[in-house]
């Protein structure tokens, strides 16, 4: 029924398995294994301390794991440097909106533009039509067309963290890792910024860490629950909520 | 053509400040002072070029490098190098047990010329060499530190550690390096007699254009993108590199570039100055140094030249009326800068210059035209506006 090219197709974008990592004989994360298809919205939440946020810093390569292994598109990404995985089209948002305040919004977008990333490249980067233009279309995707010459510390809390998640966009990452996007956001922001994810889930993968469940099962494909560095469960959100061992660590809580 | 214009000349406002600091150091300086005071002037240009270097690696990159006199110093002795031998020539040397070598290494009993002094014979290598070597030693580090993650104030006591072993080394090789008097009593250039009055106009000039141009280049480094990631770096520093950028590199290139520029100037210094000794090696200088960029603005690289005059033509005065005052009267000033002006000098044109200057200009509609020229006579107040618009901070 599967032909190999079909087969092919369905391999996950990201497997991890086995993957370890212990902070002076604290396990953060133990023995983990997670999948993350193509085209998939694929959410981690657990209880705080379940080792969320140490598994995007693994796999963007800020921490480095103890064992276990981490395969990006046949590449091995727990050997490789945090700018290779940038370059092999990982993207990651920090818990906090971590944005260039002193520069503007645009200047904020164009940083991430993926041209001039050595230093001579960088010297003699030229503000192309082309650039001008791919910055104007993520802007408008993440809703600051109007913004581009502010100051980003004048944004509002919800507007950075579309901007970063905009600087992520600008790269075109195949895997998109968002560490608490809606975080600090409004009623209506969060509305927006589901609307968002679901507009630039297609033709990528998503990978998203989240608290707030109402938003969770607004885009969420698959939910991952994470205990003691561990998965508890996997399933779509209903699966997930109605599962016993979940109810017991963290949502009856 | 409008680009060279925004990116070297920083657009209009640039072009100006950059304008009235070549007529101050081109003109008015070399008409206004005598031939003692102007070769003062042109000695603490030398400096200035180490503060230029620090506006980038400091203000913009972050990297608070506290041993910038490893830089200007070994520029300042590659040059001496080259000017020594040509004043120990068999001729001149011939009352010493082996002529024809440096008078220092005869006092110390050697009697060859050692091989690390061989090829400063030639020019073009000791050009070569006052660039390169400080810029190589500013890679070594960089690439120890940078590669490493080593940042902030552990970088910063590093560079100072490296200062005071060179001058220790420096001291201590007394036949190879003319120990802690230094390189003395150097004479000509291919010929040409540097201590005379004339020669010494020439040096200054020479030495101002190319105050002029690392200016230049730092601006177009600084309008570049590179220069914008400098600032996301010391802001962000996480994010740029998990936008894909290697963020060691950019810090080392930065740290490379201000070496270079503040090896230009221990070059120029050796040859108007006529000595280089390891007293500008040290942490001592490096620090005065720092305070040079500090006072003068330390986001703004023609403000560190106005801090550069400011404080050495200060540090001459007050050292020659209170002598014991003048390292308490420093610290201090240091501290009141980097406690309530944190933008120097410059920051404060921005600030409240900027305004008086429009204020003044307007009560005094006729006399319009004598504002540039009020500009020029007030160094002071001339800080100059940060290289373009969107580099500029809120402090």
């Amino acid at each position: 029924m599967n032909s190999p090219a079909g087969f092919q197709a369905a391999k996950p974008v990201l497997s991890i398995e086995g993957l370890s990592v212990s902070f002076d004989g604290f396990k953060a994360v133990d023995n983990l294994n997670l999948y993350v298809d193509r085209n998939e919205v694929h959410v981690v939440i657990g209880p705080n301390g379940a080792g969320k946020t140490t598994l995007l810093d693994l796999i963007c390569g800020k921490t480095k794991a103890t064992a276990g292994s981490i395969d990006f598109d046949g590449r091995e990404l727990s050997k490789m440097r945090e700018y290779d995985i940038v370059r092999a089209g990982v993207g990651r948002k920090f818990q906090n909106p971590s944005i260039y305040e002193n520069l503007t919004v645009f200047e904020n977008l164009e940083m991430s533009y993926p041209k001039g990333r050595k230093v001579f490249g960088a010297l003699f980067f030229k503000r192309s039509a082309e650039v001008i233009a791919r910055v104007e279309e993520v802007a408008a995707e993440i809703f600051l067309s109007e913004l581009l010459d502010m100051q980003a510390d004048l944004l509002s809390h919800g507007q950075k963290q579309w901007l970063e998640i905009g600087m992520l966009l600008m790269q075109d990452p195949a895997l998109l890792m968002l560490d608490e996007p809606v975080a600090g956001m409004s009623v209506s922001e969060r509305v927006q910024t589901a609307e968002l994810l679901n507009r630039i889930s297609q033709g990528r993968s998503v990978l998203v860490i989240e608290h707030d469940m109402e938003f969770v099962k607004s885009i969420a494909h698959r939910v991952t629950v994470l205990h003691q560095g561990t998965v508890l469960a996997e399933g779509s959100m209903e699966a997930v909520q109605s599962n016993p061992k979940v109810i017991e660590v963290y949502l009856g809580h | 053509m409008k680009n060279a214009y925004e990116s070297l000349l920083g657009g209009k406002q640039g072009a100006i400040g950059l304008l009235v600091l070549a007529v101050l150091i081109l003109v008015v300086f070399p008409l206004a002072l005598d031939s003692f005071r102007l070769s003062m002037v042109g000695k603490y240009l030398t400096y200035a070029f180490v503060a230029v270097g620090l506006v980038l690696c400091w203000g913009y990159g972050g990297i608070l490098s506290l041993g910038q006199g490893i830089f200007f110093g070994l520029g300042g002795y590659c040059m001496a190098m080259f000017l020594k031998l040509e004043a120990s020539d068999p001729e001149s040397t011939k009352i010493q047990s082996t002529p024809g070598i440096p008078d220092f290494m005869d006092w110390n009993q050697i009697t060859e010329l050692p091989m690390m002094w061989q090829p400063f014979h030639s020019f073009s290598f000791t050009l070569l060499a006052v660039l390169a070597v400080p810029t190589l030693l500013a890679l070594v580090i960089g690439i120890a530190m940078f590669k490493r993650r080593v940042g902030d104030v552990y970088f910063s006591i590093v560079t100072q550690a490296i200062a005071a072993i060179l001058t220790i080394l420096i001291i201590g090789q007394q036949g190879l390096t003319g120990g802690v008097n230094g390189i003395t009593d150097l004479r000509t250039l291919n010929g040409w007699d540097i201590r005379d009055d004339s020669s010494k106009l020439i040096l200054y000039f020479v030495n101002a254009a190319l105050l002029i141009g690392c200016v230049l280049l730092g601006r177009f480094v600084l309008t570049s993108k590179l220069g914008r990631l400098l600032m996301a770096m010391r802001d962000k520093e996480e994010r740029v590199r998990f936008s894909g950028y290697d963020v060691a590199s950019f810090k080392i290139f930065v740290f490379c570039l201000a070496a270079a520029f503040s090896a230009i100037g221990g070059a120029m210094f050796a040859l108007q100055v006529g000595f280089m000794s390891p007293s500008f090696v040290g942490i001592v200088p490096s620090i005065e140094m720092v305070i040079f960029a500090a006072v003068g603005g330390r986001m703004s690289l023609l403000g560190a030249v106005y801090g550069t005059l400011l404080v050495s033509f200060g540090k001459t005065y007050f050292s020659e009326s209170f002598p014991e005052l003048w390292l308490y009267l420093m610290g201090g000033l240091f501290i009141v800068v980097v406690m309530y002006f944190p933008n120097g000098l410059a920051g404060l044109w921005e600030s409240h210059g900027r305004k008086w200057l429009s204020r003044f200009a307007l009560g005094n509609k006729v006399f319009g035209q004598s504002v540039v020229k009020a500009r020029v006579m007030s160094p002071v107040k001339v800080a100059t506006p940060q290289p373009s618009r969107e580099l500029e901070t809120t402090p």
